[in-house]
């Protein structure tokens, strides 16, 4: 299947630099494991020591919150946007 | 041609009149119109009634009672307007209506319930033409905003165009948290400031700006450090919070307390290019906590101090938190309420995603244990409370 992986700033570094990137794979999983293949420097930003998806990242597929469907493991179909979204903190400064 | 008498005899045998007794029995189920003018609907008025002088009667009805079917009392000061207006009403589709015999006059002088209405003076009605012409807002939600209290935590970023806003739309009190000074990096965004404050405190700056923009509004300050100790005592009171501080702990902790009092938050934040707003409205639709379970390692998630932001982009992410405040406190349309936006200033794009109330959610599920109020460290963890009863967290 391929997806289009919408990145947040935070990860674009990791990317050339790039808001977003074509991506293959049949789960959510899959297609981060290819994205971590070609840019290593995006593991620590997504992925815990425990092969889950961290906590403070949200992600999307389409608009629905993978936690909500079947997390790292939610199928995804050809010309689905998964969208990352990090926390952010930032307001007053 | 018809005399004065014999128009309103004639007037009469069309519509249906009934008395204030009668009347008063229908309180709650039909509308009560008030057809006199504004000089007179000022010194009193029956509870809940819609006004509509008779002069623009038949240009405004429909947006003030948009369903013909609707049950409609009509009332004057006498009877006698009303009952031209009760006639006017059925020309117009109105298939209930009724006049009320002896008008306000009669109703008062048997005792029934009235009130004076807070009525906006002409300065307001003025200065809030442009709202008031709105059907969704209107008179009575403009006086709805000048009853309204905010709190602003941060007269910062985001702070500086949500008050900005929210004050020249009339919110008559608008609380503001900010324990820092005026410094000049922070003239590139935080536009509630100027060089002439620089060295100042925020609160003052912000109270400065706002009374000079709009003096209807009371802003009170707090210049104080937001924290466990203060948290309850300041929010409590306060309508809706816009969340406009820069760090985790504060935010978790405000979500707590909100989640305690009920008071919703409207929550925004910013990083370099990119914003989010989002409403946390407690018990109807998710909180902090469920959207976000645990805040990101320091080493992943840089401030604004480190890492930059556009100093456009806080106008527009603020702005949006006034926007939704309004709605909020207006009950209009569609709050962001488990809806998360997020705004991409480079591809100018805006997207919407679910955000859904967490089943486990340690904050406000229904199996969550009592919510402590208690600082938090950079891991920002639920609190629990021990068996000593003392409580994790310091």
């Amino acid at each position: 299947m391929a997806v289009t992986v919408l990145l947040p700033t935070l990860l674009r570094a990791h990317a050339d630099g790039a808001s977003s990137v074509e991506a293959e794979g049949a789960t959510v999983g899959e297609v981060f494991q290819g994205l971590i293949a070609r840019y290593p420097g995006m593991a620590a930003n997504l992925i815990g020591e425990d092969g889950e998806l961290h906590r403070f990242v949200n992600v999307y597929r389409n608009d629905d919150d993978i936690r909500y469907l079947e997390r790292l493991g939610t199928p995804v179909s050809d010309g689905d946007e998964i969208a990352i979204l990090p926390a952010v903190a930032g307001g007053a400064g | 041609m018809a005399t004065f008498r014999e128009f309103l005899a004639a007037t009469k045998a069309r519509i249906t009149e009934i008395d204030p007794a009668e009347a008063e029995t229908r309180l709650g189920t039909a509308t009560f119109l008030d057809v006199r003018e504004l000089d007179e609907y000022e010194q009193g008025m029956i509870p809940g009634a819609v006004f509509v002088p008779r002069g623009h009667l038949e240009g405004q009805i429909e947006n003030k009672i948009p369903d013909r079917a609707a049950p409609v009392v009509v009332y004057c000061a006498g009877g006698t307007r009303s009952a031209f207006a009760a006639d006017t009403l059925t020309q117009l589709g109105y298939t209930d209506v009724v006049s009320m015999a002896g008008g306000f006059g009669r109703w008062k002088n048997e005792g029934r319930d009235w009130i004076t209405p807070v009525v906006l003076n002409p300065e307001q009605r003025t200065r809030y033409h442009r709202h008031v012409l709105l059907p969704e807002v209107g008179e009575a939600g403009q006086q709805r905003l000048l009853e309204s209290k905010v709190l602003l935590l941060g007269a910062g970023g985001l702070g500086s165009p949500a008050a900005l806003y929210l004050a020249a739309a009339g919110v008559g009190t608008l609380g503001i948290v900010d324990m820092d000074v005026v410094d000049a990096s922070n003239l590139q965004r935080q536009v509630l400031h100027n060089v002439d404050r620089v060295g100042d405190r925020k609160v003052d700056s912000a109270k400065k700006t706002l009374t000079l923009l709009n003096p209807d509004v009371n802003v009170v300050t707090y210049d104080v450090r937001f924290g466990a100790d203060n948290v309850l005592d300041i929010i409590s009171g306060y309508d809706v919070v816009v969340d406009g501080t820069d760090n985790f702990p504060t935010r978790y902790l405000l979500n707590d307390a909100s989640v305690l009092t009920r008071v919703p938050v409207v929550h925004g934040s910013i990083f370099r290019f990119e914003g989010q707003v989002t409403v946390f409205d407690p018990f109807r639709g998710p909180c902090y906590r469920c959207m976000l379970p645990e805040p990101p390692p320091p080493e992943l998630a840089p401030s604004c101090a480190e890492a930059g932001v556009l100093g456009v982009l806080p106008g527009i992410v603020g702005s949006i938190q006034a926007l939704e405040t309004i709605k909020l406190l207006l009950d209009l349309g569609d709050p962001l309420r488990g809806r998360l936006l997020a705004y991409d200033a480079l591809e100018q794009s805006f997207r919407t995603f679910k955000v859904r109330r967490d089943p486990a959610c340690p904050t406000c599920s229904d199996d969550a244990a009592p919510i402590v109020i208690a600082e938090y460290d950079e891991h920002c963890l639920p609190h629990a409370v021990l068996a000593d009863g003392t409580t994790t967290g310091h």
